[in-house]
């Protein structure tokens, strides 16, 4: 089984983050940088699958500068096979990265591609469905799994996206409103992965060190014949509005009352 | 204008990685615990093989024996076990690893990297180093437990004393007499803590580094096969004097990311807590006081890694190591003081990070070779005293 795996740089959420004065962007002077969480659970999820089904292999691409290949070593780090740069300087949309990956996806002909639902620097959602469309593959968004992270299924580090035994479909189950779905998907497909699906584990140093003889080939996105000039303009940069003080209220009936009345929760 | 590399930091991106690995691990799986663990006096023997999983217990032993990296590996190890909040996990860890054990890979046989050094790395064995006593700490050469050769056996009768993972130690790397008074007579030996006649004295009560368990060792007339001896019979003092340098880097390095996170506490703090309408970090008095210390830990940090690049090459490093364990150890007292003092009462409650880095601070300048011991052996390798 061939597994893509995506994994993006972003900025490390433990950061400050600031807005220029200017509102163009954010400030990046002193920000800390790392692979962006929800790609860590995808690269997690494509070791298990892999190690579940071998023979099988684990290609981690990324779309960025040519920092980005930090990201792509921490997941050869984590055990991932070899890595992709498609190499990018400055702001890319997510149309664009889609279009990339489309790319690479096309001449490595992946049975899986693993991605994160989003990235946490802009979140928005949208470059797995995008990559789906283009590819004209199935997908199964937001998975996730019913056992929780504390399961022995965990700590046994099972796949929660199970390969059906004739290795033509995955089932996924993913988060909606209101509780879980499972989907059987038919390969290739794209999935992209959820919070609540594993717990990523930690690069070990001799795996470090493995990683360090892993190829990592870097790929132009003009070669691929992909124009990456954005479609989305970004108009204006803001910080969130400051958090309003809280009430106290002197009994539970009146909280009661607020969350009814004020909050309209209850 | 930038020309040419620097020769430091000398950290490279396999560095960085297992830096930002071990971070999330200490900060995440550690840290959390740090209070609760003091509290209890232990913490869980899982932390052993959770370090191990990670490869970090095996940081610049060769791959053989189930390590991995170079000597900056066992730096970021030293920097980021600070972060476990933990004087007691960062001291366990240290001696599991860093103190312990690289004598059995440089001088031990293979036997004894099968039964002691590789559970260890991996965690499954928890080792502790022995060599002081009730009447002989930093004076090794006076040290007086025996060990009696008697067939192919060695016969060990004595005490140890301070022995950190003393409770629970699967096996002592054990300094013993063999021979003459003073140094010529001391050798080394792996010494197994299943064998009948050892004891656990007590487990000692102290002021910091509580969830290390500190213990008072007895030996009454244990036997050991002598082919447990490490290296040669009566050359233990030169190996126990080369073993103490490691530990002693280790300690300065570690000294110097304690120091760096007292202060990144301390504006941090500052910033957050207001007096006389404004935080407190806008007092001129912090502003001086916290850049002085940031001013000297650096200093600190450069002496220490220069000491470390001699020890890294194999050059002669003793008086720098000296030097730095001396300045980190005794800077300390001062930046956790200043630290403690911005934090005001808060500062004075357990639950903060630096009321137990106030006691735990204390052992710097005690603990792997006293500040004077430290003086003593620099006066010794520099000329004109």
């Amino acid at each position: 089984m061939k597994i893509l795996v995506t994994i993006k740089r972003v900025e490390d959420y433990e950061s400050k983050i600031k807005v220029k004065p200017d509102g163009t962007w954010i400030v990046t002077d002193g920000v800390n940088y790392r692979a962006n969480p929800f790609d860590e659970i995808a690269v997690e999820e494509a070791l298990r699958l892999r190690d579940a089904n071998m023979p099988s292999e684990v290609i981690a691409v990324s779309v960025g500068s040519e920092l980005s290949v930090n990201e792509i070593r921490s997941a050869l780090a984590m055990g991932a096979d070899k890595g992709i740069l498609v190499k990018q300087a400055g702001w890319v949309d997510s149309d664009a990265v889609a279009r990339c990956l489309q790319k690479v996806i096309e001449r490595e002909k992946p049975d899986l591609v693993l991605m994160g639902k989003q990235a946490v620097d802009v979140d928005d959602n949208v470059t797995g469905q995008l990559l789906a469309e283009y590819l004209g593959w199935g997908q199964a968004t937001f998975a996730s799994k019913h056992e929780s992270l504390e399961s022995a299924e965990e700590k046994a580090k099972k796949p929660g996206v199970k390969l059906a035994a004739d290795k033509a479909s995955v089932e996924v189950i993913r988060e909606i409103d209101g509780g879980l779905e499972t989907l059987s998907v038919k390969l290739p497909a794209i999935v992209t992965v959820d919070l609540r699906l594993n717990v990523p584990r930690y690069a070990s140093l001799p795996n470090i060190m493995k990683a360090k003889k892993k190829p990592v080939e870097e790929l132009d996105p003009k070669a691929l014949g992909v124009d990456v000039t954005p479609k989305v303009k970004v108009l204006k940069v803001e910080p969130p509005p400051a958090r309003a003080a809280g009430i106290k209220v002197p009994d539970v009936a009146a909280l009661v009352q607020k969350l009814h009345s004020d909050a309209k929760v209850i | 204008m930038s020309t040419g590399t620097p020769i430091f930091p000398p950290f490279t991106p396999e560095h960085d990685l297992f830096r930002a690995s071990l971070r999330a691990y200490v900060e995440r799986e550690l840290a959390p615990h740090a209070a609760d663990w003091d509290a209890a006096g232990i913490f869980p023997r899982e932390v052993f093989t959770g370090m191990a999983a990670l490869g970090a217990l095996g940081v610049g032993y060769p791959e053989s024996v189930g390590g991995g990296g170079d000597y900056w590996h066992v730096v970021v190890l030293a920097e980021e076990l600070v972060k476990s909040r933990n004087a007691g996990v960062n001291m366990a860890m240290l001696v599991q690893a860093q103190m312990a054990t690289p004598i059995i890979n440089e001088i031990g046989t293979d036997e004894q990297k099968k039964l002691f050094l590789a559970p260890a790395l991996a965690g499954e064995k928890i080792a502790a180093l022995g060599v002081s006593e009730p009447d002989a700490g930093s004076d090794v050469a006076n040290l007086k437990t025996t060990a009696r050769r008697v067939g192919d056996d060695f016969v060990i009768n004595g005490a140890k004393m301070w022995i950190t993972n003393g409770t629970r130690a699967d096996f002592v790397t054990l300094a013993v007499r063999t021979g003459e008074v003073g140094y010529g007579g001391i050798s080394l030996l792996t010494f197994p803590t299943d064998v009948k006649g050892f004891s656990i004295g007590k487990k000692l009560s102290k002021i910091g580094n509580l969830s290390s368990d500190t213990a008072l060792l007895f030996f009454e007339d244990c036997k050991v096969p002598a082919r447990y001896l490490l290296g040669e019979e009566n050359a233990g003092f030169y190996h126990i004097m080369t073993n103490f340098q490691g530990e002693r880097l280790c300690a300065a390095v570690g000294a110097v990311a304690g120091m760096q996170q007292m202060v990144d506490d301390a504006i941090q703090y500052g910033n957050e807590r207001t007096a006389f309408g404004k935080p407190l970090i806008k007092m001129q008095v912090w502003k001086h006081k916290l850049v002085e210390h940031l001013t000297a830990i650096e200093a600190a940090r450069w002496l220490a890694y220069r000491a470390c690049d001699l020890f890294a090459r194999g050059e002669p490093a003793t008086k720098e190591i000296s030097m730095a364990k001396l300045f980190a150890g005794d800077l300390m007292q001062k930046v956790v003081y200043d630290c403690q003092q911005i934090h005001g009462g808060m500062g004075y409650v357990t639950e903060s990070h630096i009321a137990r880095a106030f006691v735990d601070a204390r052992l710097i300048t005690i603990g792997g070779g006293a500040s004077e011991i430290m003086k003593e052996i620099i006066s010794k390798l520099v000329p004109g005293f």
